[in-house]
């Protein structure tokens, strides 16, 4: 929300696109809804990174009540806003925003839950019961008002966003890479690298990090894909990053009053959200197959 | 029953935790809290006195919070400053319109998803099953405040049949408009949900299916109703409860926006609001309900498996 929600539904979708038992003998070929997915994703972001330099992206700034209200047309591709201000130019310089919150948010979480995750599954113990009671109560607080608190206090800035979507997804990292942790704690070559007298930290950096890794990239994509959508719940309620600086969820927001007569303030910028979180959970879903992420949840 | 006293002690120590961080996250907030608590319409010392020491509000917030939780308990939870009623009256008022909204969407979207899933597995690799699946997906990637712009643009402002900012009515006034109102937040909310139940229960089934004791009552002529609905659907709902009890969570962040893009007057709403005014007492009593809500359904649930399913219940009485 949100939904969805939001951090609960991490594990949740990992369960919903988990691989089916009946399919598990034959590896299917990338679709090309995947391919897709990723030159939408790799467009995307090249355009957003690159926004200053490209000829058809104005400036998301300028306002020219001359074409205020314009219909999407060759000229205005995405159509204008109640300033004469260019949607689509907006959508490219939100994408920059909002990937790069939810970017940010997701890299942090996964430096945070993934090493606490790391010592949570390997040394069990106490460690282990304190984490999962802490996880337990970060998931019992319902994500968005979890969000909401914290940027209502501390302001409404990138930072305070990111900082806000960066504890949402520290739990849920926590408990999928501890899960993941414990499975391979006990595999033959951990304890082959323990008999042979590797430290502990050897042990979880060079024998068990990188089996984790792909399973943390995989909950990476989905998190960010739940992440972004999280970003416009907040600027839904008001609590994300403000003008000047358009996200799509604000951007969204922007539009709602007006949408019996001008559609496409807020549908276009709504296309482009679906589009992208789309996106990530397809290609999610095609990396968790291909390395087969099941027991997981175990 | 050491299991059942686990669980309990568990859900003690999130309610404490989760009780203490909203209030430690309010203080964080400038200003002198007396004040807040009061809306800044109360100049008089004494009675700021009054609110502080009512309140612990002087004191560290470890112990603001042991006050307000003995206050809790005694059924104070407090004067609202922003709307100026007590915060239960408030409570009272709003917590049946995100209820309602929360249960009916949990409904719609059961009973979508049980008979596509039921369905798809059923008929598994099949054109049905196929395109389900990628319905459902897309699904899965559309948020609620979405989904319900899309619903307003066609539902109320072309066609006209739902308002697009309902009122919210008592279904004992007037059930017709009650559930005509409500029609168009309770779809947004509940689409993305189908999305998954479809999904876990159609995983599910599939592995269901494939048991011997499928093939053997197909043998014995069973029709394919009964085998699917009787036989299978039973041992295939665990991983659809557990989801639809985590669910819960992701219904609390779906109707806060919902409610706020609808203006529905519910806890999500006024939670917002009362973030937004400062209000105190409201914010810190509407957070523990959500949490308090929250980690009893799913305690519940973890307890109702043990009673459904004769397996979990003996696995844990040998554990």
């Amino acid at each position: 929300m949100t939904s969805t929600v939001i951090a609960e539904t991490v594990p949740l979708l990992a369960a919903t696109l988990a691989d089916e038992p009946g399919e598990a003998g034959r590896r299917r070929r990338p679709s090309v809804a995947m391919w897709l997915s990723v030159a939408w994703i790799i467009g995307l972001t090249l355009v957003a990174v690159f926004a200053d330099a490209l000829p058809f992206v104005h400036d998301p700034k300028r306002t020219n009540l001359v074409h205020a209200h314009k219909s999407p047309s060759s000229t205005f591709w995405f159509g204008t806003d109640k300033l004469g201000r260019d949607i689509f130019t907006r959508a490219v310089y939100g994408a920059r925003t909002s990937l790069m919150i939810a970017g940010l948010s997701i890299v942090i979480g996964l430096a945070i839950g993934g090493t606490i995750g790391l010592l949570a599954g390997y040394f069990r113990k106490k460690i282990d019961y304190v984490t999962s009671l802490a996880v337990d109560v970060m998931l019992a607080f319902p994500a968005l008002i979890l969000a909401l608190a914290i940027t209502s206090t501390l302001g409404h800035g990138v930072k305070q966003v990111v900082l806000a979507l960066s504890v949402l997804s520290i739990a849920p990292l926590i408990r999928v890479v501890r899960a993941q942790t414990l499975v391979y704690a006990q595999r033959e070559f951990v304890l082959a690298a323990k008999g042979l007298g590797a430290k502990d930290a050897r042990v979880l950096f060079r024998e068990i990090l990188p089996n984790v890794v792909p399973s943390m990239l995989t909950f990476a994509l989905t998190g960010l894909a739940i992440l972004i959508v999280a970003e416009g719940g907040l600027a839904f309620l008001g609590q994300s990053v403000t003008v000047p600086t358009p996200t799509w969820g604000f951007m969204i927001v922007e539009g709602y009053p007006d949408l019996e007569r001008y559609w496409w303030i807020s549908i276009m910028p709504c296309m482009v959200l679906f589009l992208t979180v789309l996106s990530f959970n397809l290609v999610g879903d095609q990396l968790s197959k291909r390395f087969d992420i099941k027991e997981s949840l175990a | 029953m050491r299991y059942f006293r686990q669980k309990l002690v568990q859900v003690v120590i999130v309610l404490m935790a989760t009780t203490f961080l909203s209030i430690f996250l309010m203080r964080q907030l400038k200003g002198d809290p007396a004040i807040a608590i009061t809306g800044g319409l109360v100049n008089d010392p004494v009675a700021l006195e009054h609110v502080r020491h009512e309140w612990s509000l002087d004191r560290p917030v470890p112990i603001q919070w042991l006050r307000w939780l003995e206050n809790t308990a005694k059924g104070n939870l407090g004067q609202s400053s922003a709307f100026n009623v007590p915060v239960s009256t408030l409570i009272k008022e709003r917590l049946p319109v995100t209820l309602y909204l929360m249960v009916y969407a949990q409904i719609l979207s059961l009973l979508i998803a049980i008979p596509m899933g039921v369905y798809a597995a059923y008929r598994s690799n099949r054109t049905f099953d196929r395109v389900s699946n990628t319905v459902a997906f897309g699904l899965l990637s559309l948020p609620s405040f979405v989904v319900a712009i899309f619903l307003v643009l066609v539902f109320s402002l072309h066609y006209h049949l739902f308002p697009a900012a309902p009122k919210y009515v008592s279904p004992f006034d007037n059930p017709v408009l009650h559930f005509k109102n409500l029609f168009l937040p309770v779809v947004s909310i509940a689409l993305a949900q189908v999305a998954v139940y479809m999904r876990l229960l159609r995983a599910d089934m599939v592995a269901t299916l494939q048991n011997d004791f499928v093939t053997m009552a197909r043998a014995k002529g069973m029709s394919t109703a009964r085998i699917l609905f009787r036989h299978a659907f039973r041992p295939s709902t665990f991983s659809l409860i557990t989801a639809a009890a985590v669910n819960v969570g992701a219904l609390i962040g779906g109707a806060v926006i919902i409610e706020q893009l609808f203006g529905l007057p519910g806890m999500g709403n006024l939670t917002v609001e009362a973030i937004a005014r400062r209000d105190f007492l409201v914010v810190q009593a509407c957070v523990a309900l959500f949490a308090v809500g929250f980690v009893l359904v799913n305690f519940l649930v973890d307890i109702a498996y043990a009673f459904i399913d004769p397996r979990i219940r003996h696995a844990r009485a040998l554990a």
